[in-house]
């Protein structure tokens, strides 16, 4: 295999393709259920580099116990929602997608059964809440979203509490069927969180999806979108806000395999730091356009605002394209810094600092806080960001 | 009757080298419908006056003093004196990504004004005051000064001017990179403001020609880093033929 330098940093981890020659795309990337078939990270891969695994509490090296539960719980179910508990050998379990990591691997091994929702009609809105197995302890989920072809339904999956958490979340949308999904993480200060979110875009099925990462030590999720048929489209939109010693990683694929399908990325990133304390935030967003997959169109972006000093933002933008056949495709990354001579400008129109801070990040935020529908949801989620600025009262 | 009184005033800045110091003994005194020039060559410590009065924290202030209607400017933070009334427009405005222009300014004159303007004449009196100055609507919605000319910055300081009402005015080289046609624009609308009420103007400028729009009462040489000269409006004749060279001699 040739070594290709700069592409596609997603594409590590497992044992094909691990070690000095990089493979050489999106395509190539390895997956499996099987935890075994995936070597144990050290650090240096392209798809762990960014990762502190010495705070991954074992889950990428099988030393996690997985000794604790995640339970998962679903708000009253509404006609047209139906909540079950199978066994991870349900024939529809593994149709959003396969572990492409060690950890998501793991969580697939070491989880007995799985919760899956499936939404049909046009249900009121859902709220799923997974909270973590408490401190000091490990454990592995699995939770699936279906919707019936041409249903329309709104989901809020709410991550909270403490521990350390592995999990698969597998979104499947029927032919036709829209599906709003808000993912937040508001975890306790301890908890680690490594998620693979496996989405699977029937024909003509619409995703409007939006993450919110705010809490928890470390908190790593990997999306990956796979199309079934033409005219999918999915719309992937999150923020996080990593406050003093705070991990938070998103890495994102976005794998154009048929014609016809539109996606669109935009990840917003806000960090304060204490001094000795770093905030880091990792995107990297990946979007393959395969041969078969003529008149894409797709556009990645992601924006990050660093609030303080001693804070560190990586962003890896990466797009493959092997067909010339495509209605359009962009990426764009920016890291800018809220500096002495911006704060200086607002406070010289009387701006107090807080306030002019609260602008600020309120500002940069605005555009993804803005689709969340749900107005409850996003005054909650727009009160504990303020909160977030307000802990370190930098 | 507002007035602004600067004492002695000595500022230093933080070199590679150690503290220099860049204002060197600065006594002025604006009253209420007053207007002031400041002119000076480059570098002969203007814009720092300005900046230290506004509270930058670039600049140290070594002795001296700056009240505001007898209170101790210095003593205050940057947003606590724009609050008491001072204003400065910058020659170098700071562009704000991810904040509105609309925004900003309901958030500044909030701040101000101590309450938040009613929603409808708040409207209504953007709208005008960014006619006043040629403004378009649409700037409200982009961020502040984000990708602005240099033109559309200057204008959006004196549009700042006309809605937070201050009582001391500090205009730091307003004038610098603008055509004839915005140098209008933007001198009408500080001489609106010079005529909204009890107001007074300090002028910063490097160039004589803004004071054939803007007529100052008195008319200050600064070099070397303090007034070396002052008097009427014909000062600034005199400079306009004869230039600096009399004055940076004299401060050595």
């Amino acid at each position: 295999m040739t070594e290709v330098a700069g592409l596609a940093p997603e594409l590590e981890g497992a044992k094909k393709g691990q070690g000095e020659s990089p493979i050489a795309s999106a395509s190539e990337r390895f997956t499996s259920y099987d935890v075994e078939a995936f070597e144990v990270p050290g650090g240096r891969e392209e798809n762990w580099r960014f990762t502190p695994l010495r705070r991954l509490r074992g889950l990428h090296d099988g030393t996690a116990a997985f000794d604790g539960t995640a339970t998962i719980a679903v708000s009253e179910a509404a006609s047209g929602v139906r909540v079950e508990t199978v066994a991870t050998d349900d024939p529809r379990i593994g149709q959003g997608g396969v572990p492409a990591d060690r950890v998501a691997a793991a969580a697939w091994s070491a989880s007995k059964d799985a919760t899956v929702v499936t939404l049909d009609g046009a249900p009121e809105p859902v709220t799923i809440t997974v909270t973590g197995p408490g401190e000091g302890a490990t454990a592995a989920g699995h939770l699936q979203l279906r919707t019936a072809p041409h249903a329309a339904a709104t989901v809020v999956v709410e991550y909270r509490g403490s521990g350390a958490l592995a999990d698969n979340v597998e979104v499947v949308l029927g032919d036709g069927s829209r599906l709003t999904l808000v993912v937040t993480t508001e975890w306790a200060d301890d908890a680690v969180h490594v998620g693979a979110q496996h989405i699977s875009v029937g024909r003509d099925a619409t995703l409007r999806a939006t993450a919110v990462a705010l809490g928890g030590d470390l908190v790593r999720i990997s999306p990956t979108v796979n199309y079934r048929g033409p005219g999918g489209d999915a719309e992937l939109a999150g923020l996080g806000f990593a406050d003093a010693g705070q991990h938070l990683e998103q890495r994102l694929l976005v794998d154009h395999s048929v014609p016809n399908c539109t996606s669109n990325v935009l990840y917003k990133n806000a960090l304060q730091s204490a001094k000795g304390a770093t905030a880091h935030t990792v995107w990297i967003g990946d979007v393959l356009i395969r041969a078969a997959a003529e008149n894409t169109q797709t556009f990645e972006l992601n924006r990050n605002l660093v609030l303080t000093e001693h804070a560190r933002a990586d962003s890896v933008p990466n797009l493959e394209i092997e067909t010339g056949e495509i209605a359009g495709a962009g990426h764009a990354s920016a890291t800018g810094r809220f500096d002495d001579e911006q704060l200086f400008y607002l406070q010289s129109r009387g701006i107090p600092e807080d306030v002019a801070r609260r602008l600020v990040v309120r500002g940069f935020f605005g555009e993804i806080l803005s689709r969340i529908t749900l107005p409850e949801l996003r005054e909650r989620l727009e009160a504990a960001i303020e909160a977030e600025l307000a802990v370190t009262g930098a | 009757m507002s007035t602004l009184e600067i004492k002695d005033l000595h500022v230093s800045v933080a070199t590679d080298d150690g503290a220099k110091e860049i204002l060197k003994g600065v006594d002025l005194t604006v009253r209420a419908g007053e207007t002031h020039a400041i002119m000076g060559p480059n570098g002969s410590g203007k814009s720092t006056l300005a900046y230290a009065v506004a509270g930058h924290p670039k600049y140290e202030i070594t002795s001296g003093s700056v009240a505001l209607d007898g209170e101790d400017v210095l003593e205050m933070t940057v947003d606590e004196r724009a609050r008491a009334g001072l204003f400065l427009a910058m020659q170098y405005p700071v562009e704000v990504p991810g904040v509105s222009t609309a925004n900003f300014l309901r958030s500044a004159a909030t701040a101000v004004r101590g309450e938040a303007p009613k929603l409808r004449t708040w409207v209504k009196e953007v709208k005008e005051a960014m006619s006043d100055l040629d403004i378009d609507p649409a700037f409200a919605e982009r961020n502040v000064n984000e990708g602005f000319s240099g033109g559309e910055k200057k204008r959006h300081e004196v549009l700042q001017l006309a809605l937070l009402k201050p009582k001391i005015a500090v205009l730091d080289e307003t004038d610098s990179g603008l055509d004839v046609d915005a140098l209008r624009v933007v001198s009408e609308g500080v001489n609106r403001f010079r005529a909204s009420g009890d107001v007074g103007v300090l002028l910063i400028t490097h160039y004589t020609r803004i004071l054939q729009h803007i007529t100052p009462d008195v008319v200050h040489v600064f070099a070397g880093g303090r007034i070396v000269e002052s008097g009427g409006p014909e000062l600034a004749h005199e400079l306009e033929k004869s230039g600096y060279v009399r004055f940076t001699g004299a401060a050595v």
